[in-house]
C-alpha cells in the first residue's frame, strides 16, 4: 500500500532539475508590469507631503498609488482590518508602504520606489516592552490569563521557590523563495491571482474585497511555494492585492516580488517574548505551583498576534503537570513589522518558558535536569485508571488523579515515559553526561553541555472552525486520478502525502494520481496550511472524496456480479470481484460506462474540540505530538563561540504515512529551532530601523551548522486519535526539539562557575560571553 | 558591449550593458528559471552557475555576476546538469534519492555547486556548500547525498569546453600596463575585479558605476610569484588561489580563509579588491598586517611600495590617488607564530564582528616582537600599538597577556552594531589575544575541532 512508504517527495525530480516553477518562474504575457513598494523611513508618525514627482518621471514607470488611488478597501489585515495596504497618513512602523510603483520592470519598480520624497511629522515610537507597558499600548483590552488552582497558596506554602526572567528574540521566516504574486485581469472585470501563499481562500477574499467584486470573481492559484513557515499565511495580501488592483486598473497583467532586503523590512515575523517566572518545588524539584506572566511585542497590526500569543499560554505547561498556575499574557502594540505566523505558532516561546524553569529548579535543586523533568511529567496514558494496562509502572506515577492542563484539558495520550526511557538509553544519556563532566574538568577554556528536552505540542487550531477541509477527487475513464485539496504545498510534502492517502483507498500505484495546484476554484473556503493540520485535515477530505468514488464503482460492480458490494477489494492496481481481478482502469471504464459520477467532493471537520479562548478552558486540541531531544554542545569561554556536536531525537509521528518526509521534518525542524535559539537574532535600532534585513546580517544555520552526529528516530507507534492512518501531524512540533541546543549551551555555561548563567535567546555568542560572565560571578 | 560565451554547450552572443547580471539575463531573456533569486547580495547560493575557463570549473553567484565578466568562458546553469536525454546527473539522483529537497527553491544552487565539485572531485562538502543556504531540511540529507555520489564517474556533457579567448569590445584590459593606462585616463572609472562587493552597488543600492574596466582578463594580476623568502600575490588573485597558496604555509590563515566568504564567494572575489576596498571588517588586512606584508600600489608607470598597514588611514579613506590601484601584496612565507582567529555571529560564510590576526615573536622566554592586528575594532583595520608595547620585552607568560590584554581596551574603541555590541567586541578580542597564548602553547582552544 502506498501509505507508510518512505517515497521521495512528489516533485523532487523537478527540483532537481530546475523544472519546478514557483510564482516568479511563470512565463508571463507580453506588457506584464512590475510593483513595488515605497517604504517610510521612520517608525512612527504621519507623513505630511509627498511629492512623487521624480518616482512618475523615472524610467520604465507606468504609475504610481497613493492610498487615495485605491477604488475599494485599503485593507490587508488577516484579522480586525487594521492593516492598511498603503498608508493613509500615519506610520507605524519603519518600512510601512506608502506608495505604490508601477513599471515596466522589477529592477526599474524598485529604483523608482527608492525616489519618494516624503515629509513626515515623526513622533518618538513605541519600541521596547517598558515603552508599550508604559503607554499602555496593547491588543485586547488587557492581558489574558489562564488560571489552575489556588497559585498564591501553592506559592506560600513550597519548599523552595525561585524566579527568573527569560527574554527571547523573535525570527525572520527566511524562506528562500521571497513573497510574490502576480494577477492576470480577465473579461467582465475577473481576476486570477497566483500568489505564493499558506491560504489561497484569504487572498481571494482580500483581493474581492480591494476589486469591490464578489469572491467568485477572483480565483487564487498556488502550486508550490519555497517555503513558507507560517510566513506565507498572511503576510503575501499586499502583494496579491496591489498586483489585482494595479491589473485592474492598467487592463495589464501585474507581478509583484519583494527582493529580499524589502521582505525583511516590510513582513512580520517571529514574535519576541519576554516571560517572568515565580515557581515553587518540592525538594525533587516538583512545581506545586507556577505563575507566568509573558509579554510579547506584537508589532503594529493585530495580524494573527492573539492566537500567536494564546498558543504561547496553551504550551506554558510543555510536558508537565503544574499544580496550580496562573498564566497571564500581555500583548504589546509596537512601531515594529506587524509579527506574525511562524512555525510553533507561540508555542515554542511558552514551551522554552517552562524548559528554563525546569534548568532552573535543577540548577537550584543540584539536580540533573532530565531527573527534574521526569518528576513533573504528566501522567502516563497506559497509567489512567480506565486503561489499566500499565498502571504501577516503573515510570507511572502512582496517583494520576489530576491530569489536565492549565486549560482544563484532561492529558489522556501521554507517552513521553515510554519515549524518554528509550532515548536516554538509546543516545547513553547518562554515561555521555558523566563523560562531559570529566572532559570540563580537563578543560579550562573549552566547555561542554549536554540536556535533554521534551516536547508535548497540541493539535489544531484553536480557532475551531478554521479546522475543516476540503477536496475534489475526479477519476478519469482510464483509470488516472486528479487529486485536489485545500491544502498548499511549501515543501512539507503534504501533497504526496495526501497523494499516498488516495493512491491507497484505490489500491493503486503514486503514479496514477496527478497532484494538482491549490486552487480556489476547485475547493471554496479552505483554511491556511497552518497549524500543522495540513495532512491531518486534507488526508482526511480526499479519503472521503475517494471513497465516495470507491463506493460507486463497488456499487457498480457488485450489481454487476451480483455480490455485496462489501466483498469487493480495491489493491495492487487491481479491483478483486467474486474472484476476478480487473484491472483499476478497466473497473473506472466499466463505471463510466455505466453512468457513474467518477468525481466527487470530500469534507473532514475535526471532532471533539470545542475552546473559549478568553476564558482559558476546554478542549482546543484534538491530539498532542511528542518527541525529544538530547543535545550536545561546545562553548570557548574567551569569545563564547560554540557548536551543537551531537543531537538524538526520538519523534512522535504516529503510524508515519511517509517516514522520509517525516524525518526530513524533524531534521529541518530541528535545525531551524536551533538556529532560532543560537545565531538568529533580529537587530532594531533605537529608531526603530531593523538592521538585520539581509542573509548578510540575518545568519540563519549555514551547512556546517548542522549538527554533525544527528540521530533521529521515530516512534513506533499509532496515534490514539481517529486520524487519517493513524499518522500524526509532524509540521511544527519537532522545531521545538531546538530547544535543547539552548539548554545543553545553559548547561556548558553552567560549568564555569557556581552562580545561575540566566542564559537568554538567542544564544549568539556574545550572550554566551555574558552568561560565562555571569556563571563565574 | 557584445559579450560571448557558452551557456550549457551552446554559443551565445549577447549584446549587453556593463552592468546586466547574469541572473537577471538568465531569468528574464533567456527565460531560463531554474536559477532561482533568493537574495541578489551573493549571499544564499539559490543562483549558483557554474563557470569553466581555462582554469577549470568553479561555482559561482550570477545575481552578482556581471554578464561581460563571461567574455570566453562556458557558462553551466542547473538546466544543463542532466544530460541532453534528461537522464539525471549522479548529484541529482542522490538529491532525490536521499530527500535533499523540500520546498525545492535552494535545491537548484545546491545541484550546480554539488555537481561543479564532483567534476573537481573535491569531497569538503560543508566548505563546498557553506554559500547555499537551505531553510527545510537542515542539510543533513543533502551532504548524505553529496558523500552517496563521492567517486561517481563525471559525466562528458558538463565539463565544458570555452572557445578560446577573444578580444573584447569594452574595456577590459589584458595587462597591467593596459589597465594602468586605462586607469589613469578614467580616474574616476570603477574597477570590476570579482563584484562580489561592487555587485551590491549595482543590485542593492543602484549606483551608476560611470566608466568601468572588468580586470578579470588581466593575467599579470593573476600570477603568484614565489620570490624565495616571500610570495607576491597579485591583486587579482582570487581568494580561493589564495587560499590554495597559503594553507600549508599559514595555515591558521589558510583556516581563516576558508571561512571567508563561501566558495562562490572565494572563487570570485580578489584579495586586491579586498585590500582596496578599505572595508574595516574585510579579513584580509588584518592578517597581512600581522604578517608585516607590503603593498604594491601602482598609477600610470609610477610604482611605490607601502606597508600594509600605512594604507588605511580612516573609515572609507585609504592612501590611493585617483587613478592608482593596487597592484600586488608580498607576503612572507614563513610566519610560524601567525594566528588568525575570526568572530562571526555564523562560523561560514558571515562577515566577522571581530577578526584578530597576532604573530609574536618569542625568544629565550622573552617577547621580541609582536604584531596585532585587527579588524572590527575600529574604522579601518588597525594594529594595536600600545598592546604590543605592552609585550615586547617582557616574559612570554599569561601574566604579561593579561597586561596586554587590559590594555586592547587603550588601542581601540570599537562600534557596537548589528553584529556585535562594543562591550563584546572588546571582551571577545581580549580573549583572543588569550587564545593565542593557550594555542601557541599547544592548548586545545578550537571548538572547531571538538567532536562529542
Amino acid at each position: 500500500m502506498s501509505v507508510s512508504k518512505p517515497l521521495p517527495h512528489d516533485a523532487a525530480k523537478l527540483h532537481v532539475t530546475g523544472q519546478a516553477r514557483y510564482v516568479d518562474d511563470v512565463p508571463m504575457p507580453a506588457g506584464t508590469l512590475h510593483l513595488a513598494f515605497g517604504v517610510s523611513s521612520i517608525a512612527r508618525g504621519t507623513f505630511t507631503a509627498i511629492n512623487l514627482d521624480a518616482v512618475r518621471a523615472a524610467k520604465g514607470v507606468r504609475a504610481v498609488l497613493v492610498a487615495q488611488d485605491l477604488p475599494f478597501a485599503n485593507d490587508v489585515s488577516p484579522s480586525v482590518h487594521d492593516e492598511p495596504m498603503l498608508s493613509d497618513g500615519p506610520i507605524h512602523y519603519c518600512g510601512q508602504p506608502i506608495f505604490l510603483v508601477v513599471a515596466d520592470t522589477h529592477l526599474n519598480a524598485r529604483h523608482a520606489a527608492r525616489l519618494g520624497d516624503i515629509t513626515y511629522d515623526a513622533q518618538t515610537p513605541i519600541l521596547t516592552i517598558e515603552d508599550a507597558l508604559a503607554a499602555d499600548a496593547r491588543f485586547e483590552d488587557g492581558p489574558r490569563i489562564y488560571t489552575k488552582g489556588d497559585v498564591d497558596t501553592a506559592l506560600a506554602t513550597a519548599p523552595n521557590r525561585l524566579q527568573g526572567r527569560l527574554d527571547m528574540g523573535g525570527q525572520e521566516h527566511f524562506y528562500l523563495e521571497g513573497q510574490a504574486a502576480l494577477a492576470l485581469p480577465q473579461e467582465g472585470g475577473d481576476m486570477v491571482v497566483q500568489s505564493s501563499t499558506q491560504h489561497p481562500t484569504e487572498i481571494q477574499h482580500k483581493v474581492a474585497d480591494a476589486l469591490g467584486v464578489a469572491m467568485h470573481a477572483v480565483r487564487v492559484e498556488i502550486r508550490r511555494m519555497g517555503g513558507g513557515f507560517g510566513g506565507k499565511e498572511s503576510q503575501g495580501n499586499a502583494l496579491a492585492v496591489s498586483c489585482a488592483v494595479a491589473a485592474q486598473l492598467t487592463g495589464k497583467p501585474c507581478k509583484m516580488r519583494y527582493d529580499r532586503d524589502d521582505d525583511m523590512i516590510i513582513t512580520g515575523k517571529r514574535h519576541d517574548f519576554r516571560i517572568e517566572y515565580d515557581v515553587g518545588y518540592d525538594p525533587d524539584g516538583r512545581i506545586s505551583g507556577i505563575v507566568f506572566t509573558h509579554y510579547t511585542r506584537c508589532g503594529w497590526a493585530q495580524d494573527l498576534s492573539l492566537p500567536v500569543a494564546d498558543r504561547a499560554m496553551l504550551h506554558a505547561d510543555n510536558a508537565y503537570l503544574l499544580g496550580a498556575a496562573r498564566i497571564t499574557s500581555h500583548r504589546l502594540k509596537t512601531n515594529m513589522q506587524s509579527a506574525t505566523a511562524f512555525r510553533g505558532f507561540g508555542g515554542p516561546q511558552g514551551m522554552l518558558g517552562i524548559e528554563r524553569v525546569m534548568d532552573h529548579i535543577a540548577h537550584a535543586l543540584g539536580k540533573d535536569a532530565a531527573d527534574v523533568r521526569r518528576v513533573n511529567y504528566y501522567g502516563a496514558a497506559d497509567a489512567q485508571p480506565t486503561s489499566g494496562k500499565r498502571f504501577g509502572a516503573e515510570h507511572s506515577p502512582k496517583q494520576a488523579v489530576d491530569n489536565t492542563t492549565p486549560y482544563d484539558m484532561p492529558v489522556t495520550d501521554f507517552i513521553l515515559h515510554e519515549m524518554t526511557d528509550k532515548l536516554l538509553t538509546d543516545c547513553d544519556y547518562h554515561a555521555r553526561k558523566k563523560a562531559v563532566a570529566d572532559w570540563n574538568a580537563n578543560h579550562a577554556t573549552l566547555k561542554k553541555g549536554i540536556a535533554f528536552n521534551p516536547v508535548k505540542f497540541g493539535i489544531s487550531f484553536t480557532l475551531t472552525h478554521l479546522n475543516q477541509a476540503g477536496a475534489l477527487v475526479h477519476v478519469y475513464a482510464d483509470g488516472s486520478i486528479h487529486l485536489n485539496h485545500g491544502g498548499t504545498e511549501m515543501g512539507q510534502g503534504l501533497f504526496q502525502k495526501v497523494a499516498q492517502v488516495a493512491a491507497a483507498r484505490f489500491g493503486v500505484d503514486i503514479s496514477a494520481v496527478k497532484i494538482t495546484a491549490t486552487d480556489t476554484a476547485k475547493v471554496p473556503n479552505t483554511s491556511a496550511t497552518a497549524a500543522s493540520s495540513g495532512t491531518d485535515l486534507n488526508g482526511m477530505a480526499v479519503q472521503n472524496a475517494c471513497d465516495t468514488i470507491r463506493a460507486r464503482i463497488a456499487d457498480c460492480l457488485a450489481e454487476m456480479h451480483n455480490v455485496a458490494p462489501d466483498t469487493i477489494t480495491f489493491k495492487d492496481d487491481h479491483v478483486h470481484v467474486a474472484g476476478h481481478s480487473i484491472p483499476f482502469a478497466q473497473a473506472a471504464k466499466t463505471a463510466y460506462e455505466n453512468r457513474v459520477s467518477l468525481s466527487a467532493t470530500g469534507f473532514y471537520k475535526t471532532p471533539d474540540v470545542a475552546w473559549d479562548r478568553i476564558a482559558g478552558k476546554g478542549r482546543p486540541f484534538f491530539y498532542f505530538a511528542y518527541g525529544a531531544s538530547v543535545s550536545e554542545v561546545v562553548i570557548d569561554t574567551n569569545t563564547g563561540e560554540n557548536r551543537i556536536l551531537r543531537v538524538d531525537i526520538l519523534h512522535d509521528a504516529g503510524a508515519s504515512l511517509n517516514p522520509a518526509l517525516d524525518i526530513g521534518q524533524i531534521e529541518g525542524g530541528f535545525v531551524q529551532g536551533a538556529g532560532w535559539l543560537t545565531t538568529e537574532e533580529l537587530v532594531w535600532d533605537d529608531k526603530g530601523s531593523l538592521r538585520t534585513h539581509a542573509p548578510s546580517t540575518y545568519k540563519i544555520p549555514a551547512c556546517s551548522d548542522r549538527p554533525s552526529v544527528f540521530n533521529i528516530a521515530l516512534w513506533d507507534g499509532e496515534n490514539r486519535a481517529e486520524t487519517v492512518y493513524r499518522s500524526k501531524a509532524v509540521g511544527e512540533p519537532p522545531f521545538m526539539l531546538g530547544i535543547s541546543t539552548h539548554a545543553a549551551l545553559a548547561n556548558a555555561v553552567a560549568a564555569c562557575g557556581a552562580a545561575y548563567p540566566d542564559l537568554q535567546a538567542p544564544a549568539t555568542a556574545e550572550e554566551v560571553l555574558q552568561a560565562v560572565k555571569r556563571a563565574r560571578g | 558591449m557584445n559579450v560571448t560565451f557558452l551557456l550549457n554547450g551552446e554559443t551565445v552572443e549577447v549584446n549587453t550593458h556593463p552592468t546586466q547580471t547574469l541572473l537577471d539575463w538568465l531569468r528574464e531573456t533567456r527565460g531560463l528559471t531554474g536559477t532561482k533569486e533568493g537574495c541578489n547580495e551573493g549571499d544564499c547560493g539559490a543562483c549558483s552557475v557554474m563557470i569553466t575557463d581555462e582554469r577549470g570549473a568553479r561555482s559561482l553567484n550570477a545575481c552578482i555576476l556581471f554578464v561581460p565578466q563571461l567574455h570566453g568562458k562556458a557558462v553551466r546553469t542547473v538546466e544543463g546538469i542532466a544530460a541532453p536525454d534528461g537522464t539525471l546527473h549522479a548529484v541529482q539522483q542522490a538529491m532525490v534519492d536521499n530527500h535533499g529537497s523540500q520546498c525545492g527553491f535552494c535545491t537548484p544552487g545546491f545541484v550546480v555547486s554539488m555537481a561543479t565539485a564532483h567534476l573537481n572531485g573535491r569531497t569538503d562538502h560543508d566548505d563546498v556548500l557553506a554559500g547555499n543556504l537551505c531553510r527545510c531540511t537542515g542539510y543533513a540529507p543533502i551532504i548524505r547525498a553529496a558523500k552517496a555520489v563521492e567517486g561517481a564517474a563525471v559525466p562528458d556533457h558538463v565539463i565544458d569546453h570555452p572557445i578560446a579567448p577573444k578580444t573584447t569590445d569594452f574595456p577590459a584590459p589584458e595587462t597591467s600596463d593596459a589597465l594602468a593606462e586605462w586607469y589613469a585616463a578614467h580616474p574616476n572609472g570603477t574597477l570590476i575585479a570579482g563584484a562580489t562587493d561592487v555587485g551590491l552597488w549595482v543590485t542593492k543600492h543602484f549606483t551608476d558605476l560611470g566608466d568601468v574596466a572588468f580586470l578579470n582578463r588581466c593575467k599579470d594580476l593573476q600570477q603568484i610569484d614565489d620570490q624565495g623568502d616571500t610570495l607576491r600575490i597579485g591583486a587579482g588573485v582570487t581568494m580561493t588561489d589564495v587560499l590554495a597558496a597559503v594553507r600549508i604555509l599559514h595555515p591558521s590563515f589558510g583556516d581563516m580563509i576558508r571561512r571567508y566568504g563561501s566558495d562562490q564567494v572565494r572563487n570570485a572575489a580578489t584579495i586586491g579588491g579586498n585590500i582596496a576596498n578599505g572595508s574595516p571588517i574585510g579579513d584580509n588586512p588584518p592578517a597581512l598586517i600581522a604578517m608585516g606584508a607590503t603593498l604594491h600600489l601602482r598609477r600610470g608607470d609610477t610604482r611605490r611600495d607601502t606597508p600594509i598597514e600605512d594604507f588605511f588611514i580612516a573609515y572609507g579613506k585609504q592612501d590611493r590617488q585617483p587613478g592608482e590601484f593596487v597592484e600586488a601584496v608580498t607576503i612572507p612565507k614563513s610566519a610560524p607564530a601567525l594566528r588568525c582567529y575570526k568572530l562571526s555571529k555564523r562560523f561560514d560564510q558571515d562577515i566577522s564582528a571581530v577578526c584578530g590576526c597576532f604573530k609574536i615573536t618569542v625568544a629565550d622566554g622573552k617577547i621580541t616582537d609582536a604584531r596585532i592586528a585587527f579588524g572590527g575594532m575600529a574604522g579601518t583595520p588597525k594594529r594595536a600599538p600600545l598592546s604590543e608595547a605592552a609585550l615586547v620585552g617582557r616574559p612570554w607568560s599569561f601574566d604579561t597577556i593579561q597586561t596586554a590584554a587590559a590594555t586592547l581596551a587603550e588601542d581601540f574603541a570599537p562600534l557596537s552594531d548589528m553584529r556585535a555590541s562594543t562591550a563584546y567586541r572588546m571582551d571577545a578580542a581580549q580573549g583572543q589575544l588569550r587564545r593565542y597564548f593557550d594555542d601557541i602553547n599547544g592548548v586545545e582552544t578550537d571548538v572547531l575541532g571538538v567532536t562529542a
